[in-house]
């Protein structure tokens, strides 16, 4: 048999038969002369060009932001036997369901009730009432959550309206949930969306259920896309023996078994359970910015104990649990006090190679106000900090995070500035170390600043999210990532000369 | 009725029986058990029409035809997503349509350029803001040959001109500013979006670039995205055959392309769903002929070369049996390799475009057999074209929901199924070995002798990878 080398893409276009084809090609292209792209590429490295660029304010180029209704389905399907339901066009929950699937590389249920240009001028009743009907009858949910997209939001549809006109009609039971949350694109991003949408379901699903205290603590993750983190916040509660209710549970449906089945509706938050939330102790958000409607509404109506304690880095981590144990009255176990211990060992090992080191960092609020801390904590320099999501609150808060440690002076906040800023920042300010999402690549590949990948999303790399952030052994991850990236970098740097180490 | 269409038929009855009544009623006209020889009155789908709310279809908008397929491609051109951040962020250079050039220099493809809609946007309309953002950019970007705007659903809905704002900066600026209508509200699928999208190359750019000299051998590729370089591996066919290809649109493609195409003796069309409409209007406009043609798999290929040659002189006819001649050993050798692993292995497709029918033909070269193929938002022209050339009682659907998918597998039990990324990974849960056949599930190319041998490789690894076994089912 004749073997043949199969090449794909990979190999195949550097073959001289394509390259002489892409050369000839450029006969139709009516391109620029090679040595004006040269010199264009060049001016985009300047300071010059780096004014021009801060100077735009209406148009944004690579921002690190997607829109609200991504976040509102993220946190509906979190709970058991929940369908997303969105209403507005089709194409966007088409968008949300793929933009989930690439992160996760886990199935996503989702409805829309495929709006068209009648609905733009009669408004959405009618696919709103055929909507819950079919998906109802089809897909046989526990609840349906409801979310817009911008069209439904810009025609201005009547969600409460809506579906109770379906119940009247007896189109879906009286009795299903159908909390909903207007979550237009337009406004914020999908850390709003998130948070619109929980509060949306508590307060929906709670109505009423105020009884007798159950003496258990609510968390909530937040718009947080490591499932790894959902198996680590369970794993420490129930160590410690925490009775606990975790609002969304994205993990049952984004890191569910392979079985040779494929269960709709996984796992998630008992609607029992979470109907029961208004009668917990008190309510821990490990997020902020995705928490804010939410909390404040537990806060007033609940009259809880709400406290936002994000644990990413060694101190935020220290405080969790030190405020958790004030909460529960019970002393922090010895097996988490080893953990920090292991953590504290890792970043002592590790400290010379990140001492000192650069870094540039985009990414969610959250997120970044816990790199950071973590950086600093073994000796690493924030410089350029992009947080397209970001709002006036968040860059102040980092401002006082900075302030906390000499390792954070260098460093400025970019908050609502996007990709391309930051690359103008990384050629005029280089960094050793890029920390961003998948879509971060291309300033690696612009600046040849090698590229961390954390959070979201991270397309190009797998299983990532199935790492925890959070906790000590968060800590550990990030800085087993860090480290190793950076001594990845020094091989590849090195390896044409005598430093070309195997021991580090 | 022969047994096989009634059995088939029966099936599609019962897959139906969990919809209300209503909307049962309107899915069966959708799903049909195929008669190839056209007999059967009622062996045919409906399409393109809306499709129902709730039941979870898989199509996605306008949008996502004029920017995500037809317009986004276009290299040097920058691509403005006009409206809220969402729509361009999550079609951020998910179709990898391969193109050469020096991105955010003289060309722009894998960036994501929008508007950003904000509330005081919705309010006020976005127009002002429009004008300034094309300022702001082409100030950043000078080599950029054109800029389209690509509209989102809140840009009609409020009324915004962007029409007027764009025929005002472009003779300011001196290149084409491209306003597109393709808000995600409009028309019932992506299919309109190529449409309109079709129409802005024909008001905007057609006929407007420079090509010095003819040949009679000039032809342009149309409606190849040059996925995973697809475009590339069949100019790399029609090349050897001795034809010169002055246009290749959408993918690689230059503005100046989309300009020179009304020059080509002939208009080769690969997706006839999403450009045969600039096919027609360059017949009529400027009396070039097209012609349709599959490039997936050896058969098809080798068909397709003898006709595409048969519109020219000698010399390219014998330069077609040249070429084939030279790559069939090569061909023979990717079957004979791969067809004892795939042979008799059954496939279910549910795709969009042209794949759907296309690429049935590479399937058969390697011994599977197409059981059930569907479109997302193909139109009457599509099913008549599918109809034959599927076996008789196979099914086939047209916007298929995750329900019937689902169910479709359970009964017909597929080794494989190739669709996209929404569904890639219930069938994984399910043990079903899945290829997604809109992006080639980041390989590719499949286009042309260079491509089949990865499409064979691909389609072997994914069937026979041991990793399947290790599922435990529970019964």
């Amino acid at each position: 048999m004749k073997t043949i080398r199969i090449k794909d893409h990979n190999e195949l276009f550097q073959e001289q038969a394509y390259l002489e084809q892409f050369e000839n090609k450029r006969a139709f292209e009516a391109p620029w002369p090679k040595e004006k792209v040269r010199e264009i590429a060049e001016w985009t490295k300047t300071a010059e060009y780096q004014e021009k660029n801060f100077a735009r304010k209406n148009i944004k180029i690579n921002p690190a932001k997607a829109c609200q209704p991504l976040g509102a389905i993220f946190c509906s399907s979190g709970f058991d036997g929940t369908m997303p339901f969105v209403q507005g066009a089709q194409g966007c929950v088409a968008y949300f369901r793929s933009h989930l699937n690439r992160h996760f590389k886990e199935p996503l249920a989702a409805i829309s009730t495929s709006m068209t240009e009648d609905a733009a001028v009669f408004g959405g009743l009618n696919n709103m009432l055929e909507g819950l009907e079919n998906a109802y009858t089809l897909y046989h949910p526990k609840m349906l959550a409801v979310c817009t997209t911008c069209m439904a939001e810009v025609i201005g549809d009547d969600l409460h309206a809506y579906i109770r006109t379906a119940k009247e009609k007896e189109l879906i039971p009286r009795d299903l949930p159908v909390p909903f949350a207007h979550t237009p694109s337009f406004v914020g991003s999908y850390v709003n969306g998130y948070d619109n949408m929980m509060k949306g379901i508590l307060s929906a699903i709670t109505t009423g259920r105020k009884g007798e205290p159950n003496g258990k603590i609510n968390i909530i993750m937040g718009f947080d896309t490591y499932t790894g983190d959902y198996h680590e916040i369970k794993r420490l509660l129930r160590m410690w023996g925490v009775d606990f209710t975790l609002l969304s549970d994205a993990s049952a449906i984004f890191d569910s078994p392979n079985t040779g089945q494929y269960k709709l509706y996984p796992g998630g938050t008992p609607l029992e359970d979470a109907m029961d939330s208004i009668n917990a102790s008190s309510t821990i958000a490990l997020q902020q910015y995705s928490t804010l409607k939410t909390m404040d509404y537990i806060r007033k109506e609940w009259s809880q104990k709400a406290l936002v304690l994000p644990p990413i880095g060694v101190k935020n981590t220290d405080f969790f649990f030190e405020q958790l144990s004030k909460l529960t009255g019970k002393p922090i176990p010895q097996e988490i006090e080893d953990e920090r211990g292991r953590a504290v060992d890792a970043m002592v090992d590790s400290h010379p190679y990140v001492h000192g080191k650069r870094f540039a960092l985009v990414g969610d609020p959250d997120l970044l106000l816990g790199l950071v801390s973590l950086l600093m904590e073994m000796g690493g320099i924030p410089v350029h900090i992009v947080c397209t999501m970001g709002d006036k609150k968040f860059e102040d808060e980092m401002q006082g995070l900075l302030a906390e440690s000499p390792f954070g002076s260098e460093a400025k906040v970019y908050a609502g500035k996007d990709m391309w800023h930051l690359r103008s920042l990384m050629f005029t300010d280089p960094v050793d170390i890029l920390i961003g999402n998948s879509y971060a690549k291309f300033l690696w590949r612009d600046t040849g600043t090698p590229l961390i990948r954390m959070g979201f999303p991270l397309f190009d790399r797998h299983h990532l999210h199935r790492y925890p952030v959070i906790g000590y052994q968060g800590v550990l991850n990030l800085v087993t990532m860090i480290v190793n990236s950076v001594l990845d970098e020094m091989d590849r740097k090195t390896i044409d000369t005598m430093s070309f180490d195997v021991i580090r | 009725m022969s047994t096989t269409i009634k059995d088939t038929q029966k099936m599609i009855a019962e897959v139906l029986d969990a919809y209300p009544e209503k909307t049962k009623k309107e899915r069966a006209r959708h799903l049909t058990a195929n008669d190839p020889t056209g007999q059967c009155g009622s062996c045919k789908v409906k399409a393109n029409t809306k499709s129902r709310p709730g039941v979870m279809t898989v199509r996605g908008c306008a949008y996502a035809g004029a920017k995500g397929v037809v317009w986004g491609p276009v290299k040097d051109q920058i691509t403005i997503s006009h409206g809220p951040v969402g729509c361009g962020q999550y079609s951020w250079w998910s179709r990898r349509n391969y193109y050469n050039g020096q991105t955010g220099v003289d060309t722009f493809g894998t960036m994501h350029i929008t508007t950003d809609f904000q509330e005081r946007d919705i309010v006020y309309g976005g127009d002002k803001g429009l004008d300034a953002a094309l300022h702001e950019l082409k100030e950043l970007f000078p080599l950029a040959k054109g800029i389209g705007i690509l509209s989102e659903c809140p840009v009609g809905l409020i009324g915004d001109d962007i029409e007027a704002v764009s025929k005002r900066v472009a003779k300011e600026f001196g290149i084409p500013i491209v306003p597109v209508r393709c808000e995600g509200f409009r028309g019932v699928s992506q299919s309109l979006g190529h449409h309109i999208a079709n129409d802005t190359i024909r008001d905007y750019v057609l006929g407007k670039g420079k090509l010095e000299k003819t040949t009679p051998y000039d032809v342009a590729l149309i409606g190849d995205y040059n996925i995973g370089g697809d475009a590339w591996a069949s100019r790399k066919i029609l090349e050897e055959m001795g034809l010169r290809v002055i246009a290749q649109w959408t993918g690689d493609a230059s503005v100046n392309e989309l300009g020179i195409a009304t020059k080509a003796k002939l208009n080769l069309i690969h997706c006839y769903r999403s450009m045969n409409y600039i096919c027609r209007h360059m017949e009529e406009e400027y009396g070039i002929p097209w012609d349709e043609f599959n490039f997936f798999g050896p058969t098809k290929i080798y068909a397709s070369i003898r006709k595409i040659a048969s519109h020219f002189d000698d010399r390219i006819r014998e330069n077609a049996e040249k070429v084939i001649e030279k790559y069939k050993p090569v061909m023979d050798a990717v079957v004979e390799r791969f067809r004892p692993r795939l042979e008799g292995k059954k496939v279910m497709l549910y795709v969009g475009g042209l794949r759907p029918r296309h690429t049935i033909g590479a399937y058969e070269d390697l011994g599977m057999e197409v059981i059930a193929s569907g479109y997302e938002f193909g139109h009457n022209d599509d099913y008549h074209r599918t109809y034959p050339v599927m076996k008789e009682g196979a099914v086939i659907m047209d916007d298929a929901t995750l329900y019937e998918l689902e169910e479709f597998t359970r009964r017909m039990k597929p080794d494989m199924v190739g669709s996209g990324i929404k569904e890639k990974y219930s069938y994984h849960k399910m043990g079903v070995p899945f290829r997604q056949m809109h992006s080639w599930d980041y390989s590719g190319p499949y286009h042309g002798f260079d491509g089949f041998p990865v499409f064979a490789r691909d389609m072997d690894m994914t069937v026979n990878n041991p990793a399947w076994n290790l599922i435990r089912r529970k019964k």
